[in-house]
């Protein structure tokens, strides 16, 4: 009963980290969200877990985050992914006041009080041309693949300028620039500055400060984080490796340790 | 006897119309724009042509409308497919003064005088919710051709209500309603459903008075035009020709033109 878990069940994603006492991150799983999103979250969980070499009976917390955090029975407990990845970014980068979060098909932004709780925030889940998915469009449009935009991205000498009004109707637009010979790559990187600019929009909106952190899946791509801090003019915090696609799961089980923690000194005040 | 020409050069197909004076329509033709779009204004035009049995010299006068017009090189003039379906709608319907076109990337409301003048319209152009590519989305996403969309949701009895905004979303919403075992019929009632109530938010801005009339490609389809007539309460106008109102209107006003420019005496009586 030693372990705490945090699965974030993402729209796209589901990630699951398992923490030992000394809150290090000893197992930790990605894969697609899907449909059953039961499934996925114990899936999620079971792979992390033998990567921790451990068994279920060894959670002593689980705690479950993300748009379907509701749908699954693993949890003990179920948080906002506002409250989550305040708690992880907190852990990371204790000075943010701002966060932003690119994901597959969201795109949040929220301001934090200096004790790492949800000041306010502005959330897009309504238009894909906010969020990750604009960027899966533009590529598929292009023939590339999901996998494929970091390489492609990073071979761009200059965006082209992408209007990014509509997902649905960048198909047109991308065709267009692409016959009137513009490069994959500068397309590519024009979706992202299209996006970029949107967040701007949404981190006006909580009245952004530095510093600033930024996580979610589609922080993983350099370009965005580079074209992030161009438009703000201003150094950024980013999780180190694959940490800023877990930072939700990882502060999930933050919480989760918390709970085991305060349980175990009502235990110990009430003598058990 | 004379002919005249219209050409709506739409932003997924092209339509040409070859009226005679009685304004009796004589010959029509379809055809996907695709990328080359002064080919596909030409082709259709050609088609139509042989469909009306008339040599080029014969058709005196042609209109291009729809938002390819300018690439219709052969015509004489353009105009905008808010007009032409403004004066389309009227001539089919005499009493129309609310006109619904749906095409494949947008949806125009237009309201009309008893002219056939316009009076005012709204447009989506800028998302492409509650458009004909709502329809695509869920025809892609369930594998089922665009043409059998609406009979297959007619045989739906209890519409899902599809919650999101968005046609890239709309798409996997459509199949995690088919992962939680819902059928197809019904899915397929609650996105008609979700495009009718769209496009009533549109006509809204216009004001909707009787007559209603639904013209464009997406009124062929017998789902859309009973959600639309339930959401109003009232039962909106279908032509068989609502696919070429658009070319329709810019082929009565092309035979305007002839009319007006053989005899100053007979163009009275055309407008009066």
């Amino acid at each position: 009963m030693t372990l705490v878990a945090g699965i974030d069940i993402g729209s796209t994603y589901t990630k699951c980290t398992v923490l030992d006492r000394e809150e290090k991150v000893v197992g930790k799983a990605m894969l697609p969200t899907g449909f059953r999103l039961a499934e996925a979250a114990e899936k999620a969980l079971d792979e992390a877990l033998r990567e921790a070499g451990a068994l279920r009976e060894d959670l002593g917390y689980t705690v479950a985050t993300g748009f379907g955090r509701h749908q699954n029975e693993i949890s003990d407990v179920q948080v906002t992914d506002l409250t989550a990845s305040a708690r992880g970014v907190a852990h990371f980068f204790p000075k943010t006041q701002t966060i932003l979060d690119v994901g597959g098909q969201t795109m949040k932004a929220s301001r934090l009080t200096d004790n790492a709780k949800v000041k306010s925030f502005r959330l897009n889940d309504k238009c894909a041309a906010g969020t990750g998915a604009f960027l899966e469009k533009t590529a598929r449009y292009m023939g590339f693949s999901t996998e494929e935009i970091g390489p492609l991205v990073s071979t761009s000498k200059e965006a082209v300028s992408i209007s990014g009004v509509c997902a649905v109707f960048a198909e047109s637009e991308v065709i267009n620039q692409l016959s009137e010979g513009s490069a994959p790559a500068d397309i590519m990187r024009g979706a992202m500055v299209s996006l970029v600019g949107r967040s701007l929009q949404l981190m006006k909106r909580v009245k952004m400060e530095p510093e600033f952190t930024l996580i979610g899946g589609i922080m993983r791509f350099p370009a965005m984080v580079e074209i992030v801090k161009e438009e703000l003019a201003m150094d950024v915090n980013v999780p180190e490796g694959d940490l800023v696609q877990f930072t939700s799961a990882f502060g999930a089980a933050l919480l989760g340790r918390k709970r085991v923690e305060k349980r175990k000194s009502e235990g110990a005040a009430s003598g058990v | 006897m004379a002919f005249a020409g219209g050409v709506d050069v739409g932003s997924t197909q092209t339509k040409a119309v070859i009226i005679d004076e009685k304004m009796e329509i004589v010959g029509r033709a379809l055809t996907d724009t695709g990328s080359n779009v002064v080919k596909a204004a030409e082709k259709a035009f050609q088609q139509a042509m042989s469909d009306a049995k008339l040599e080029e010299r014969e058709v005196e006068y042609v209109v291009g409308t729809g938002y390819g017009r300018y690439k219709v090189t052969f015509g004489n003039t353009q105009v905008t497919e808010i007009s032409c379906h403004g004066r389309g709608a009227v001539h089919m319907f005499p009493e129309t003064r609310t006109v619904v076109d749906m095409g494949g990337q947008d949806t125009k409301a237009i309201s009309v005088a008893p002219s056939g003048e316009i009076v005012d319209f709204c447009m989506n152009d800028k998302c492409a919710a509650g458009t004909g590519r709502f329809l695509g989305a869920a025809s892609s996403a369930l594998d089922i051709p665009l043409g059998e969309l609406g009979n297959t949701a007619l045989r739906g009895e209890r519409p899902v209500k599809i919650s999101t905004t968005c046609t890239v979303f709309a798409e996997s919403e459509v199949l995690s309603w088919l992962g939680k075992g819902k059928k197809i019929e019904d899915i397929l009632l609650g996105v008609h459903q979700s495009i009718a109530a769209r496009s009533v938010g549109l006509l809204r801005r216009v004001g909707i008075h009787d007559e209603v009339t639904f013209t464009g490609g997406v009124a062929k389809n017998h789902a859309m035009v009973e959600t639309l007539n339930e959401r109003l309460g009232l039962k909106v106008n279908v032509s068989d020709e609502s696919h070429y109102m658009g070319a329709l209107g810019a082929a009565l006003f092309a035979m305007d033109h002839i009319l007006t420019s053989r005899s100053p005496s007979d163009a009275m009586e055309v407008t009066s």
